[in-house]
């Protein structure tokens, strides 16, 4: 690392920005490595939980030190050497803050590899160099574009075991490209790495001087993140209404919410739907200040020139740029329950702040993962299903393309007997 | 201007969305005050969410009776300072009910006694959602941890079971009985706490700051000599200048060597840590996946 002032130093954290993303794997493609080897070189691994993971290794009769212990946290998950569920990890470098949402890949757990990507700028994808593009890389990268990660990082693992070679690695990148042509990925990019030596994953590799690119780290610690958010259409879902009735704030009142899309601005003319009042927004609020602009996803209180009713579940827009609202709404779901839906079952949807019921009308069509064909002729939606469906509201809900936007074109579903979250869909708008 | 914002203000922006949630799904919420820097963080972070109502929702401090007097006293000021209501579920009222029996011997603490005074404080109180300070970054069964944390009406969490969290939609419905946890700041870790208190010029309890104290060599750390635990004949109390990293009961809490007298000095400590912060307390010792068998119980 290179000498640093002091003021540098102390400051450098209010700059810093938060990138979010996602690994799949299964036990031998070297993804726990990975994982343990940007932990420990970002000096993230704390002694007592490397000596803890030691003990644990030797307890199991390993012969090395098993980083998978550090992140295969529940009991089942250690003694059937297993990722179940999707673990969170957080590492920092000077430049950004990481969260890892690290999931199993077997097609057992589809589900929780969507739930890992829902909220991820980036997705990880490992392939091993000696194998090239297999079924698991297909899915992976499939989920990744069904769930509009906007950066794909192929990371081609164990050039050790391929001699660094230079063809080895341009051949998987040539099969990975052909095959993500089918999708929609805005930026794939691919770093041939070693996780075990650590081979341009933190530090550059000299065994691969034909490798002209950046490090891992480095591309995570760069990449441009900040268009990543819907900065254009404005989208503010209201979820609560503050009111607090003491002598200084009388007759206050706020509508509190995370701004889900575009830049507002005191004096902005707004909507508010489903009531289609108009107003100008008057303050955005925060404590202790208030702001000349907020944009997604700050969370903040707007106050409005004109006393109108709203409450949790409208969304405040701009006149001229509305998102569609309609009863009947298109969504690739996928589905996350042990029990699939019954014919014409009804569940509660959730949306934005916004609640109905609704039904599931129609199944279309579903997808097999591992190719992208479509499955025709076949509605019976099970675990780890994903399928092109049609859904009916009791009432309209205000959405947008999820492809447009990831807060207002998303939903769930939840079952109303057990309260469980069953499915969770992308709106085809 | 830069449309982004930094770490410390979208893990901020989240945890206030968190807690709006909380307020706007539930019925009789409340926030899990132990008196630590990361229920002093979200309670500030409620505060924000609200402003400038008052916290809608009352502080609850599940009372050891071992308590660093310093807890107490910062507790007392910051519920009067804020103008909030404070549900004490009292550890000792357990004991003396006959629900629990006290620990003993020499490593003796109430820290598994307080799960069965969680409990029933929050069935006495109807409690539907309480909120609390843990991280995932904590300990390894929390990094598996939802936002909202369903609990059955045992107050048992099956981490085996958990609903699925996508995107910002959290699931708050549940049966009658049953309640939430719900941990608004799951993404933050230690240092993140650190740097935002620091930012926000938090007040905290001065046992996170560099003092002299009175302490034994235990468990490889500085144990507080305090009315509540046994001396060896071989333990002898020394002056020693330290900070505590983390709070619980003065009876299980270590603190570690430290000039760290400033909260910037603290952030540097912090940065150049070589063990975690727990590592300094007795409670996650007992065996592997201690923390996760004590929240299936229905620990914090």
């Amino acid at each position: 690392m290179s000498e640093v002032t002091q003021e540098q130093k102390e400051n450098s954290y209010l700059d810093m920005q938060l990138l979010r993303f996602t690994t799949a794997g299964s036990v031998d493609d070297g993804k726990s490595t990975l994982i343990g080897r940007l932990l420990f070189d970002s000096k993230s691994i704390f002694e007592d939980q490397l000596e803890s993971v030691e003990t644990s290794s030797s307890k199991r009769g390993l012969d090395h030190v098993d980083l998978a212990l550090l992140t295969d946290g529940l009991k089942d998950e250690r003694e059937q050497g297993i990722t179940i569920d999707v673990a969170y990890r957080y590492f920092a470098t000077p430049k950004r803050k990481f969260i890892i949402a690290d999931t199993p890949g077997h097609i057992q757990y589809t589900r929780n590899m969507v739930t890992g990507a829902s909220t991820a700028n980036l997705a990880l994808i490992l392939v091993d160099a000696r194998k090239g593009v297999i079924e698991q890389t297909c899915r992976h990268a499939f989920i990744a574009s069904l769930l509009q990660i906007p950066h794909l990082l192929v990371c081609v693992n164990k050039m050790d075991l391929v001699e660094y070679s230079e063809e080895a690695y341009d051949k998987v990148v040539k099969q990975f490209e052909d095959f993500a042509a089918k999708l929609e990925v805005p930026d794939i990019r691919f770093v041939p790495i070693s996780a075990l030596h650590g081979d341009n994953v933190v530090n550059r590799s000299e065994n691969m001087e034909w490798y002209n690119g950046e490090t891992l780290l480095h591309t995570l610690e760069t990449i441009h993140i900040s268009s990543d958010q819907d900065h254009v259409n404005v989208r503010f879902p209201v979820q609560t209404v503050i009111r607090p009735h003491n002598d200084k704030y009388h007759d206050y009142r706020g509508y509190a919410g995370r701004i889900a899309g575009g830049i507002l601005k005191p004096g902005d003319d707004v909507t508010v739907l489903p009531s289609g009042f108009n107003s100008k927004i008057k303050s955005i609020d925060t404590m202790g200040e208030s702001l000349q602009e907020a944009f997604a996803p700050m969370s903040v209180t707007l106050t409005l020139e004109d006393d109108i009713d709203i409450s949790r579940g409208d969304m405040i827009v701009r006149p001229n740029n509305q998102p569609t609202s309609t009863q009947d709404i298109d969504v690739m779901l996928c589905w996350l329950n042990n029990k699939g839906p019954q014919p014409r079952a009804k569940y509660i949807l959730q949306h934005t702040s916004n609640e109905s019921r609704c039904m599931i009308r129609e199944v279309l069509y579903k997808v097999d993962i591992n190719t992208l064909h479509r499955i025709e002729n076949d509605d019976q939606l099970e675990m780890n299903d994903i399928a092109r469906v049609r859904l009916r509201s009791t009432k309209p809900l205000f959405i947008d393309d999820y492809n447009e936007n990831r807060n207002t074109g998303s939903l769930i579903l939840i079952d109303e007997a057990t309260n469980e979250t069953v499915a969770a869909g992308m709106i085809k708008s | 201007m830069r449309y982004t914002l930094t770490h410390l203000k979208e893990l901020e922006a989240e945890s206030i969305y968190v807690i709006r949630e909380v307020y706007a799904q539930f019925e009789n919420p409340v926030i899990l005050f132990s008196g630590g820097k990361d229920s002093i963080v979200l309670t500030h972070l409620a505060r924000k969410a609200f402003w400038p109502a008052k916290i809608p929702f009352p502080l609850m401090h599940v009372d050891t009776g071992h308590n660093f007097p310093e807890t107490i006293e910062f507790r007392d000021n910051l519920i009067k300072d804020m103008g909030a209501k404070l549900i004490i579920g009292s550890v000792q009222g357990s004991i003396d009910k006959g629900r629990v029996r006290e620990e003993t011997g020499k490593n003796a603490s109430r820290n598994a006694l307080q799960t069965t005074t969680l409990l029933d404080t929050i069935e006495e109180n109807n409690i539907d959602a309480a909120m609390g300070g843990a991280r995932r970054d904590e300990e390894k069964a929390r990094a598996k941890e939802r936002f909202f944390s369903h609990r059955d009406d045992f107050g048992q969490w099956d981490p085996k079971n958990q609903r699925p969290e996508l995107w910002n939609q959290f699931n708050g419905k549940k049966q009658m009985g049953e309640h939430f946890r719900v941990f608004p700041i799951s993404n933050w870790t230690e240092m993140d706490v650190w740097q935002y208190i620091l930012m926000e010029n938090i007040a905290i309890p001065s046992l996170y700051i560099a003092h002299e104290r009175e302490v034994i060599w235990r468990n490889n750390s500085w144990l507080p000599v305090s009315e509540y635990i046994k001396l060896e004949e071989h333990e002898k109390p020394e002056l020693k200048k330290i900070r505590f990293r983390t709070l619980g009961d003065i009876t299980i809490t270590g603190g570690v060597e430290s000039d760290a007298d400033t909260l910037e000095k603290i952030v540097e400590e912090v940065a150049a840590a070589r063990q975690t912060e727990r590592g300094n307390r007795a409670d996650d010792k007992r065996g592997e996946t201690a923390m996760e068998d004590r929240k299936k119980q229905g620990y914090f």
